[in-house]
This record gives C-alpha cells, sequence and structure tokens, in this order.
C-alpha cells in the first residue's frame, strides 16, 4: 500500500464527507458466522468524538469527489476549485477492514460524486460491499449512498449488501431544489428510495413464509435535508419530513445545519453562523413526531409556520392549548403524558410504573426522576398545590424562562436582538 | 458487637462470606476485602477463605428468589470494587432470601436502588471500553491493546471481542489491575503478563509493533482531523463524551 497517496486521499476524501450527518450503526442484524471479521447484531458503538462533538462510528468517505453535477450548496459542486482525488475499490477495502480490526469503527459509509452517470457510480460502491462482504467475511456495518437516478437492480443488489441505503433530498423544497439544483430532479431522488421501500415490504413478507432469504437492508433507510441554505421555512422542512417517514418507512431523517461553503449569492455567505440552534429544534419536533404521538400539523401550521427559539416545540405547543391542561399525573393516559413539557417516555413509563403502587405526590415524582421543572406547571399530583394556578402563556414562558438555563443562551440573545418577533428564525 | 469478615477479593471469596454470615447467624456484619481492610479497635475480625463449595450454595440459593439478571446485577456491582458495595450487595441478599416474593425491582429499597444505579455505572464504563479499546499489530502477529477502566469490567467485555474479531489473535491488558484476557482464535483465557512502560511510549513503538501498524495509526489520526467541522466546535460537549481520563488509550487523541 501507498501510504503518501492514501493518506493524502483520505484527507480530501474524509473531508468532503464529513457534511453529510449521518453516522448510526445500530439497529442491524448482521451476526459473524464462520468465524468471519465483525459482528452488528446489537447496538450502535461511537468510537470516538470529534471536536464538533459528533459521534464518530463509521468510517464515512466519498469514493471520488469528482462530479459532473453542480449544486450550489456541496463542496463537490463542478465548478469548485478543489483538489480533486478517487480511491480504488481496493483501497476502500483495505481502509475498511484495518480499521475495523483495530476497533477503531463499526463499519464503512460510502458516498460519491457523480461521476459519468449515476448506474456507473452506483455499480463502483456495490463493487466496495460486494468485495467486503464476499472476499473479506465481513459482517461489520456498511452505510451505501443511493445514488439519485440509478437504476432498480443496482438498488436490489446494493440492499443485499449494504445494511442501510440513503438518498439526502438535500432541499427540502421544490423551489429550493430549482433555485440550487437545477439540473437536478426530485423524481431521481425518489427512484431508488421507492425501490429499496418495496424490497423492504417484499422481503418482510417472505420472511414469513420462507426460512433462508438472504437480508436485505436490515437497517432501513434514511435521509437528509439541508437546513437554512434555500430560505425555506420550518413548517416547509417539517411537512417534507412528515411526508417521508410516511410515504418509505423511512428509519430516521437527519437536518444539517447549511456550513457555508460558497461565495454564491444564492446562498447565505461565508462566515455567516451555522443555524445550530434551529437545527436542535427540529430535531426535537422530528422526536415527538416518532416518539411522542404528534401530529406535524399540531406543532407546525399556516398560523404557526416557524418554531420558536427560546423554547422548545413541546412546551409551545402546551403553551398554546393551554386548555388541555392541566392534568391528573396519576390518571392521564400515556397519550397525555406524553404531551406533558419536560417529560421524556422514559419518564412516562416510571409514572405509569409507579403509580401502580401509589397515589404520586410532588416528592414521589422528585425521586423517579422526573424532571419538573417545566412540568410543575401543567400538572396536578396527589397534593393541594399546583404551580400553574391560572397563569397566562405569557406569565407561564416568562416563569419558565428564567428559571432555565439554556445551553443556546448566547445565541439566543444575539438572535432576539437581532429580530423583534421571536418566532422568526429562518432569516 | 461488630464482625468485620475479610477475603481474598474474588466473588467467590465473598460468596463464602455471606455464607459464614448465614452459618453464624450474624447481624452486626461487614465484609471487606483483604486490601482494604484496616485494623479495628473495636469489633471482632475474621478472614475468610474461598469455598468454591459454600460459594455455589449461596449462589445457587439464590436462583430460588431472584433471576438470573438480578444475579447478574450483583456480579456486576461486585465489579465496580466500590468501597462498601460488599455491604450493600449483602443487605440485597439478605433482603431477597428473606421475601417470599421477588424484591429486585423494589426500587423504594436503599440497597436495591444503590445496587441498581452502580450496576448502570458499571454498563456505562464497560460500553465505553467497547468504545475506547484501540487495537496495535505486534510484531508477533497479536492485535494488542491496553485499558485502565474505573471498574474492572474486562470479564465483562470478552464475549464482545469474540464475537466480533472471531479471527485475530487479540489481547485486552488492564494495566491498572495488572491482567488481560487473550483470544487464542478458540477461547478467551485470563492472563498476567510484565508489560513494559515503554510499550505507549512514541518512541519506543517500533520495538513492538509493525510498520504498517503506525502507517495505519497515522491513517486514522488522519481521518479523525479531516472528519471535523471546524465551524461547528464544541469543545464542552466533545470532552462530555470523551472524558478526558480517556485520551489516553485513543491513537486519534495522540497525534
Amino acid at each position: 500500500m501507498d501510504f503518501e497517496r492514501i493518506n493524502e486521499k483520505l484527507s480530501i476524501l474524509a473531508d468532503a464527507a464529513k457534511y453529510d450527518v449521518s453516522c448510526s450503526s445500530s439497529g442491524s442484524k448482521r451476526e459473524n458466522k464462520n468465524k468471519g471479521l465483525g459482528n452488528s447484531s446489537g447496538m450502535g458503538i461511537c468510537h470516538s468524538y470529534t471536536e464538533d462533538g459528533r459521534c464518530v462510528s463509521l468510517l464515512k468517505i466519498l469514493l471520488t469527489n469528482h462530479c459532473i453535477f453542480d449544486c450550489a450548496y456541496c463542496v463537490t459542486r463542478k465548478s469548485n476549485d478543489i483538489k480533486r482525488a478517487a480511491f480504488k475499490v481496493q483501497e476502500v477495502v483495505d481502509l475498511t477492514i484495518n480499521f475495523y480490526r483495530r476497533n477503531y469503527i463499526e463499519g464503512l459509509f460510502l458516498s460519491s460524486g457523480i461521476f459519468k452517470n449515476a448506474d456507473y457510480t452506483m455499480e463502483r460502491l456495490i463493487a466496495v460491499a460486494k468485495k467486503l462482504r464476499e472476499e473479506e467475511n465481513f459482517n461489520g456495518y456498511i452505510h451505501l449512498k443511493s445514488i439519485p437516478g440509478a437504476s432498480d437492480e443496482l438498488m436490489r443488489e446494493a440492499g443485499l449488501y449494504a445494511d442501510r441505503l440513503s438518498v439526502n433530498i438535500e432541499i427540502p423544497t421544490d423551489k429550493g431544489l430549482k433555485l440550487l439544483a437545477p439540473e437536478k430532479n426530485r423524481k431521481d431522488f425518489i427512484k431508488p428510495m421507492e425501490k429499496v421501500k418495496n424490497e423492504i415490504i417484499q422481503y418482510k413478507n417472505e420472511k414469513k413464509l420462507l426460512k433462508k432469504v438472504p437480508i436485505y437492508a436490515p437497517a432501513g433507510q434514511s435521509t437528509q435535508m439541508i437546513v437554512g441554505a434555500s430560505g425555506e421555512s420550518d413548517a416547509e422542512i417539517m411537512y417534507t419530513s412528515a411526508y417521508f417517514y410516511k410515504s418509505f418507512n423511512l428509519k430516521r431523517v437527519y437536518y444539517s445545519g447549511y456550513v457555508p461553503i460558497s461565495y454564491d449569492t444564492r446562498l447565505p455567505s461565508i462566515g455567516s453562523a451555522v443555524p445550530l440552534l434551529r437545527e436542535n429544534r427540529l430535531y426535537q419536533t422530528d422526536w415527538l413526531l416518532r416518539f411522542y404521538g404528534f401530529d406535524v400539523r399540531e406543532l407546525l401550521n399556516k398560523d404557526f409556520p416557524n418554531l420558536e427559539a427560546d423554547i422548545d416545540p413541546k412546551l409551545s405547543w402546551a403553551l398554546r392549548n393551554l386548555d388541555q391542561f392541566p392534568i391528573d399525573i396519576n390518571r392521564a393516559d400515556m397519550r397525555m403524558l406524553l404531551r406533558v413539557p419536560g417529560f421524556g417516555t422514559k419518564s412516562v413509563h416510571k409514572i405509569m410504573q409507579a403509580r401502580r403502587y401509589r397515589k404520586l405526590n410532588w416528592e414521589n415524582l422528585k425521586s423517579i426522576g422526573a424532571s419538573l421543572n417545566r412540568a410543575k406547571y401543567f400538572i396536578t399530583c396527589n397534593s393541594r398545590i399546583f404551580e400553574g394556578k391560572d397563569r397566562t402563556p405569557a406569565q407561564l414562558k416568562g416563569l419558565i424562562l428564567n428559571e432555565s438555563n439554556s445551553k443556546f443562551r448566547k445565541e439566543l440573545s444575539t438572535q432576539l436582538n437581532l429580530f423583534d418577533v421571536p418566532n422568526n428564525l429562518s432569516a | 458487637m461488630k464482625t468485620t469478615l475479610i477475603y481474598d477479593g474474588s466473588f467467590e471469596g465473598f460468596l463464602s462470606s455471606v455464607f459464614h454470615v448465614y452459618e453464624y447467624n450474624l447481624d452486626d456484619v461487614s465484609i471487606i476485602k483483604k486490601e482494604n481492610a484496616l485494623v479495628s479497635l473495636f469489633g471482632t475480625e475474621k478472614v475468610i477463605d474461598s469455598d468454591s463449595h459454600r460459594a455455589k450454595r449461596v449462589w445457587n440459593g439464590l436462583s430460588k428468589k431472584i433471576s438470573t439478571s438480578g444475579k447478574r446485577k450483583l456480579y456486576k456491582a461486585f465489579l465496580s470494587e466500590i468501597l462498601g458495595i460488599e455491604d450493600s450487595m449483602l443487605h440485597y441478599i439478605r433482603y431477597a432470601l428473606s421475601s417470599s416474593e421477588n424484591v429486585e425491582r423494589d426500587f423504594s429499597n436503599r440497597h436495591i436502588l444503590e445496587i441498581e444505579k452502580t450496576v448502570k455505572k458499571v454498563n456505562r464504563e464497560k460500553h465505553r471500553m467497547d468504545a475506547f479499546v484501540r487495537f496495535r499489530l505486534t510484531t508477533d502477529g497479536i492485535y494488542f491493546a491496553t485499558i485502565a477502566p474505573d471498574f474492572n469490567v474486562l470479564p465483562l467485555n470478552a464475549t464482545h471481542f469474540k464475537k466480533r474479531y472471531a479471527d485475530q489473535n487479540w489481547l485486552i491488558y488492564d494495566l491498572k489491575r495488572k491482567y488481560g484476557i487473550y483470544y487464542d482464535l478458540k477461547n478467551v483465557k485470563t492472563v498476567q503478563l510484565e508489560i513494559s512502560e515503554a510499550i505507549n511510549t512514541q518512541k519506543e513503538a517500533p520495538n513492538f509493533f509493525t510498520l504498517e501498524e503506525i502507517q495505519f495509526q497515522k491513517l486514522w489520526g488522519n481521518y479523525f482531523k479531516n472528519s471535523n467541522i471546524a465551524s461547528r466546535k464544541n469543545m464542552r460537549l466533545h470532552i462530555k463524551h470523551i472524558p478526558k481520563r480517556y485520551w489516553k488509550y485513543l491513537t486519534e487523541k495522540n497525534f
């Protein structure tokens, strides 16, 4: 191996791949058989964390950063004057195996710029995965990018070797896509996603009838959207997200705050801040949709197109729907418990367990470990004290903000100075 | 009068001490490791010998009252090596044996809660070792790693590494407790070695490791550097995820 050259390529192609946020390595079921290498049957492992606080679980690289497209938001766009490089299939295989053997990583996340055409690129990605599985007997985690426009046959093959497949839709709205990536077509993104979805359904059906069906993308599909590149509203992002969860059974949608990388006037200029707080609020909303039984229309709608910056989306919803509170912690159903600001799924489970033995009071709730800072204004329990009293939403919000200490305080104070209307983040 | 039972530090020794407690019907009693024992002015001391037969009787007896996972929790709490954990374990065992129902989820009991919390800490450390072990390929073809975990979690890590690295020889050595686990392509064995301090220094590395090994470390260090997004720097979060005491094992943090 020519380590000098590989090192150079690795620098370029890791740097270009880092804007893809997904690094999950869980949810697969590929056990080590016949004394092979690797096992990805259980939970994911974060082997390290970069200084930006993100998990390093997979070797995340591009096969090449040569690309025929010129999408404005992308570092590897054709017109960008950067160093280009390409790995050979065998080089990626060697890197993956040697990193894995040293316990650096859980597996490989392979993406690529599009060279020649979609199918040609997809074939190369599949070649890497196939080699790892068949020649190296590798059972670690493999995440492949589905290249927009790739043929159904190739997507079928990809799922046989990969644990997860993903297509990044990147720009949430059609008008944004037209503006920033005019050569790309929404249909091309959807085609491979649709195929993978159908294959997964088919796999599950066959599995019910037959004992031995080759496993197909056991960790499912995911996608990613860039936040803050095309002037979209939070509602537009989350409605798109909800649509993709529903129509394609996605495991995850990732939101990536746009990191300015271009002097293109269609985009936020270099040096402007990454919208970290907004990204955080979107993830909170995403969790509310997936684990807390909220419908996206409750959280974002015509009257309320953007999330509030200074409070989390659940609290924001509760303040707009005070008529549904307070709820009695000893009687409320799970659906309502999950809607109490400050309660997570774990607290809710603990409360439901504990209240079978006794009627819970404030003391009990505290010892269970439920967070009451926000919750106490929205619940009653086995006690005469009700903290919410008859305060208005604005009073409650003021009280809660006074008592809390947000890690985003610094950003919040500048943002609140810049804009008079707190419900406007998408500048 | 308070009795202190001193045992050899093994799990078997601890269980033998529990047997002794029941045999002599002791009430005011404390169980402590030999290395932690202090000469006390008041009370009596008794050195307990490990006895596998007696240990087994206690261990099997527990099965009638608590589940396998409850027993495993006791073992994990033991591995925490926290001073005084033996007494919480003894309370746990006594409570379990004297109750007609399974009490392992009765968290209103102080000792059960204490064991539960300790197990959580031990599990977290075990998971960290699954993540932070960094193998280096030695000149004799063994993937070698050193660790010094807060708790004695190595016995818990064995299965994970055995399943994962079924086709390579590996050795993980606990520098703090001076023993390691070695996998010889068939079984995992406990080993004790003389390990030179120099093995973890950059200068001496070429004497122990292959040239290729050092190249791969460089590649990994380089990858780590390049996958960071500088404009999102967040050291507080970084350190929360990898506390500084673990940095010494991490290849990527030593470049």
